[in-house]
Parts: C-alpha cells; sequence; structure tokens
C-alpha cells in the first residue's frame, strides 16, 4: 500500500442550500505537491478549509499526517501550516512581530521563534523590511510574509490556498521558487489553484476538482494524455474559415473544430502530427486558402479542463461571485 | 491507514489552562501593539465619553429634575452624572471588542489564528484582556476631564478603588458579550451596528444618566431592573457615599451587580468560545 500523508474520504461539507463539497476524494503522498485545479467556487477552499481544521465536514472523513481532521485536530494543528487566500498578516505589527507571533503561538520558546521568524524573513526576502510595520508592504511582500509565517511551525504539511492569486508574475515566480525549494526538504504541499499553467509546472499530481467533485486525477502528463495526443492549431482568415474546416475534415484523429471569434481552427492528429501537418499545408494551398500561422501543440491543461467539464475554466470563473485576476489565456494563444 | 506521525500525549489540565493563559497574553499583546502604532485611535475613542460629558454637564444639567439632594449638596448633577458616565463608557468600551473581532474575521487572521496549535478561547480571551486595558486608560482619562469640571470621590480611596474594579468588571464581561455579537453577525458594519443600536437603550433607560424618578412609568419599571441601574447607582455609591433613590442598600447593590456581572460571563464565555471553534 502506498504510504499516503493526506487522505480524504468522500468529504462532503453543505452551507445551507449550497453544496460546496459533494464527496472529495484525495490520496497525497508524502514528499509531494499536490494541486487542487478549479474555478472559483469549485469547492476547492472549503476542502482546504476542512483538511486545515477550521470546518468540519458534514460527511466523509479526513486524516493528514495520520490525524483524523475531527477528532485529533489538536494533534493535527501543531504540524501542519496554512497560508489562506487572503494575506492573513497584522498591518500594525512589523514583518518581524508577525513571525515572532505566529512562533509563539505555536509554543517555541522566545528566543526560538525570533530565531525562526529572522530566518524565514532572510529566505523570503523580507529581512530589510523586518522592521518596518507590514502596512508598508507591497501585496507580494504581504503575500510572502503570509506564506511565512505558516512556515514558522516547520509543518509537515504546508496547505496553500491559491497563493499566487494577484501577484505579479515576479512575486510569482519567486513563489513558485519557494514551492519547489520546500519540495526538496520533504515538506508536503496541497495547493489551490485556478491557473492551470501554475499546476502543470508545481505540482506532481493534480486533482480537477468542479462542483464539488473531483472529475479527474493524475499527474499533469496523465490528464494531457486523457484527451490524447497533440493538436494542430491553426489561423487563417474570418472569410475561409468555414471552407478551410470542410477541406481539412477526415484528417487527424478526430474532427477538426472551430472558434469563430479566434479564427482558430484545431485538429486532434494524435500520434500523426507532422504527417497530418503537411497534408494540412498541402490541402489549404491546393484550395488557395492562405495560412495564418500553423503549430503542433502538447495539449495544455485548458484543453483538459474544457473537455472535463464541457466548460473553459475561464467562463466558469465569470459565473463565480468573485472574479479574480485571471491568466489571459485566449489571447495569449492567438500571439503564439 | 499510514500512521505517519506519532501522537503526542494530550496535555494535562494545568498545562493546557497555563498555555491558553499565555497564549491570551500573546494575543493581548498584538491588540495592544495597535494603540501604540496608532495611539490616534485612542483620542477618537476619547470624543465620545467626552463630548457626552461636556453636553451633559453644560447642556443638560440645568434642566435635570430629581437629582437625590445628598448629591446636589456634594456639588449638584456632574456629581450625579460621572460615575454614570464612567459605566456607560466602560460599556461603550467594550464595542471595540466587536469591532476588533470582526475585522480579523475579514482580514483572515481569524484562520491564521484557527489553524495554529493556539487554545481556542485565547484569540477571544486575549481581546477582552487587550479591551480591558484600553478601556482602564480611557477611564482615567474620564476621571481626569470629571475633575476638570467638578467632580470628585467623596467616599474615601478604597471605595473610589471598589468603583474601578466594577466598572472594570462590567466592561470585561460587556466584551464577552460583543464577542458573541461580533462571531454571529461578522460583517464588520452589521457588527457596528448591532453593537450600538443595542447598547444605546439600555444605557438610557437606567440611572446611568439621569435619575429614574422622572421617567415615563413603564420605562421606570425597565430601568429599575436594569442591571446597568445597578452598576451606575453602585458606582455612584463608591464614589460619592450613601444617597436618596439608591436602589438598596450598598450590600444588596454589591450582591445585585455581581451577579448580573456573573450572569453575563457565564451565557457568553463559553458562547463565543463555542461560536468560534464552530466558526465556518
Amino acid at each position: 500500500m502506498v504510504d499516503t500523508i493526506i487522505r480524504a474520504d468522500a468529504i462532503t461539507k453543505s452551507f445551507g442550500d449550497v453544496r460546496a463539497v459533494k464527496g472529495v476524494d484525495l490520496a497525497v503522498e508524502p514528499g509531494t505537491v499536490f494541486g487542487l485545479l478549479g474555478p472559483n467556487g469549485a469547492g476547492k477552499t472549503t476542502t482546504i478549509r476542512i483538511l486545515t481544521t477550521l470546518l468540519e465536514p458534514d460527511g466523509g472523513s479526513a486524516t493528514v499526517a495520520g490525524f483524523d481532521v475531527v477528532r485529533d485536530a489538536e494533534q493535527l494543528r501543531p504540524v501542519i501550516g496554512l497560508a489562506g487566500q487572503f494575506a492573513a498578516v497584522d498591518e500594525n505589527l512589523t514583518g518581524l512581530e508577525n513571525l515572532e507571533m505566529v512562533g509563539r503561538l505555536y509554543h517555541l520558546p522566545r528566543a526560538e521563534a525570533r530565531r525562526r521568524a529572522e530566518k524565514v524573513l532572510e529566505r523570503f526576502d523580507l529581512a530589510e523590511a523586518a522592521h518596518r510595520t507590514a502596512k508598508t508592504y507591497s501585496g507580494g511582500m504581504r503575500r510572502r510574509l503570509d506564506v511565512g509565517a505558516s512556515l514558522v511551525g516547520q509543518p509537515k504539511v504546508l496547505f496553500m490556498d491559491e497563493p499566487t492569486t494577484g501577484l505579479d508574475p515576479r512575486s510569482r515566480l519567486v513563489l513558485w521558487e519557494l514551492i519547489r525549494d520546500l519540495q526538496k526538504e520533504g515538506t508536503t504541499l496541497l495547493l489551490c489553484t485556478q491557473y492551470l499553467e501554475e499546476a502543470d509546472q508545481l505540482c506532481d499530481r493534480i486533482a480537477v476538482i468542479d462542483l464539488g467533485t473531483v472529475i479527474a486525477e493524475g499527474t499533469s502528463e496523465d490528464l494531457k494524455d486523457k484527451i490524447g495526443g497533440e493538436v494542430l492549431e491553426l489561423h487563417v482568415d474570418a472569410e475561409h474559415l468555414g471552407r478551410a474546416v470542410e477541406t481539412l475534415r477526415g484528417l487527424g484523429s478526430g474532427e477538426p473544430t472551430q472558434d469563430e471569434d479566434t479564427r482558430l481552427i484545431r485538429v486532434p492528429v494524435g500520434s500523426e502530427g507532422p504527417m497530418v501537418l503537411l497534408e494540412t499545408v498541402r490541402r489549404l494551398d491546393d484550395a488557395g486558402i492562405p495560412i495564418e500561422d500553423i503549430a503542433l501543440h502538447r495539449p495544455t491543461l485548458d484543453d483538459v479542463f474544457l473537455s472535463l467539464t464541457g466548460h473553459a475554466a475561464e467562463m466558469a470563473l465569470e459565473e463565480a461571485e468573485e472574479p479574480e485576476p485571471q491568466p489571459e489565456k485566449r489571447k495569449r494563444r492567438r500571439d503564439r | 491507514m499510514s500512521a505517519v506521525a506519532v501522537a503526542p500525549a494530550r496535555p494535562t489540565i494545568t498545562t493546557r489552562a497555563m498555555l491558553s493563559f499565555f497564549d491570551s497574553l500573546i494575543v493581548a499583546r498584538r491588540n495592544l501593539m495597535q494603540i501604540v502604532r496608532i495611539p490616534a485611535v485612542l483620542v477618537f475613542e476619547l470624543v465620545q465619553p467626552v463630548m457626552f460629558v461636556l453636553l451633559f454637564r453644560y447642556v443638560f444639567a440645568g434642566n435635570i429634575a430629581n437629582v437625590p439632594p445628598e448629591i446636589v449638596e456634594l456639588g449638584g448633577y456632574v456629581v450625579f452624572l460621572m460615575p454614570g458616565i464612567i459605566v456607560q463608557n466602560a460599556i461603550f468600551g467594550a464595542t471595540t471588542t466587536a469591532i476588533g473581532i470582526a475585522e480579523d474575521l475579514k482580514s483572515g487572521l481569524v484562520d491564521r489564528f484557527r489553524s495554529l496549535p493556539m487554545a481556542r478561547s485565547a484569540m477571544l480571551a486575549g481581546r477582552a484582556t487587550s479591551d480591558l486595558i484600553k478601556n482602564f486608560i480611557l477611564l482615567l482619562v474620564v476621571i481626569g476631564i470629571g475633575y476638570l469640571v467638578g467632580f470628585s470621590f467623596k467616599n474615601g480611596f478604597v471605595n473610589a478603588l471598589a468603583m474601578i474594579v466594577l466598572v472594570m468588571a462590567v466592561s470585561f464581561a460587556f466584551s464577552w458579550v460583543m464577542a458573541a455579537i461580533a462571531l454571529s453577525v461578522k460583517k464588520l458594519e452589521a457588527v457596528q451596528a448591532a453593537a450600538f443600536t443595542g447598547i444605546f437603550p439600555l444605557v438610557f433607560m437606567s440611572s446611568a444618566l439621569v435619575p429614574i424618578a422622572g421617567m415615563d412609568g413603564w420605562v421606570q419599571a425597565i430601568a429599575r431592573n436594569n442591571p446597568i441601574s445597578h452598576w451606575a447607582n453602585l458606582a455612584r455609591y463608591f464614589a460619592v457615599g450613601e444617597y436618596s433613590q439608591m436602589g438598596g442598600t450598598p450590600t444588596e447593590l454589591i450582591i445585585l451587580s455581581s451577579v448580573w456581572i456573573l450572569v453575563l460571563l457565564v451565557i457568553f464565555m463559553p458562547l463565543s468560545i463555542r461560536l468560534y471553534s464552530k466558526l465556518t
């Protein structure tokens, strides 16, 4: 049997009539980074709040580091860290004071709390701001301080709820680097994200979560394989779009699809990529349809999400209560 | 099931009590840092009691009937007013407990605290303690202002101290009421509204600011049984000695006042801690 450090069995949680989590199963191996990927309102935060003892599940059970999240909550708390959705730092305290306070609340002796606080500040590139109140920190600095606070207790398992939401690209990269370092040191991480790229970059395994259930689970490669091989993507101008799709029908491993807005045609190609690419160019040339650009792609997690849920991650986001800043995937795809 | 960690022994009752005490002090210290960092908050909080003292002392005083004759002799309405204002201020001062908790809920700090291995009661006890210290500072300033406008203690040093202890106990008990309100209502603006709309009529329908004798019949019935009246009457006794319309002998007042404080604590301390543990 594979060792698991986080296990959830059919946990459920409702808020009034809203069934936020409808039976989530998870199994996370020690020392790995596990991603919960899904749009806002999918149940990611509720799941994390249950695993960190902030919420009791209505049904099912979960253990973290061998402790039941309900029955053994008191013994569990010393071995976990939580970096929540908001940068939970006290604005009126300095960076050092914030971390020292958290250390003291982990019941560390004063000197040890201070030593760890200083170490964390050093590591998070906040040493120079150690004696400034958190009020004066930028968004990225606050987020780093918050993640730092979750590390003061040197947790075995660290939970991060959308750690990079709202961060500028540089701060995001800094945090990614930290997450990789923590993993190297043996920490198990469970992180929620709505950024497909983030899950792809950081996570050993990913659970795609939508409407309160896990709809797929595996490595990023597994998930991509699920929707099958490579995809040929090409752009033609608007007047030729329909004719181009007709011309390409029968090529590749599935029906070509088109997007009227972006004038993008996608052809699933299985493992026949180069052959289909050549044939596509030849046929469109014969038909006198100019190609604006054309390329073979490994499917992205975007594609995975679309094929698993029937809606794009971004679409679900628009319907969510609190839309968060989102990566401009669609635009970027047009650019490449 | 894999047991990755070995369960540490559950701490004994004494260790737990010690830990929750220290946890509370750490939280209280953190709350007090706000006053150190932004002293203006304290100054703004002083505006209200000072305004009340000045308005009642210089606008209403001459129009207030039924002031007990013993108190008129000791200096007039201002002598009646100050102990009442001090009790009122202790209760108003406790609303910062509700506001502070609502702010911590909003900023996510409550989530952080709840995920830490600290005592469940510590965040609330820490808040109640820091507000107690803050309210003590406010109390000293208000007494000082009372002296400037014609009030003074007339019943000896020990009784003056007893008044301060009484008022602080009231303030501490109300902090727990406020904690329960904040943890039920949660939204900052709603918490502010709920706290003040509850407290205003309660304070006015008591003997804190004006004598009960001139109130409408049915209001008198409420006012005589309002715990704020008992506390105000007792505070006034501690400040200036016996007077007519005291609503009981000193001993009776001490018993009534203490029972009410204990009742509030016995109901609202466990209720608040329970609400905090079960937050969603």
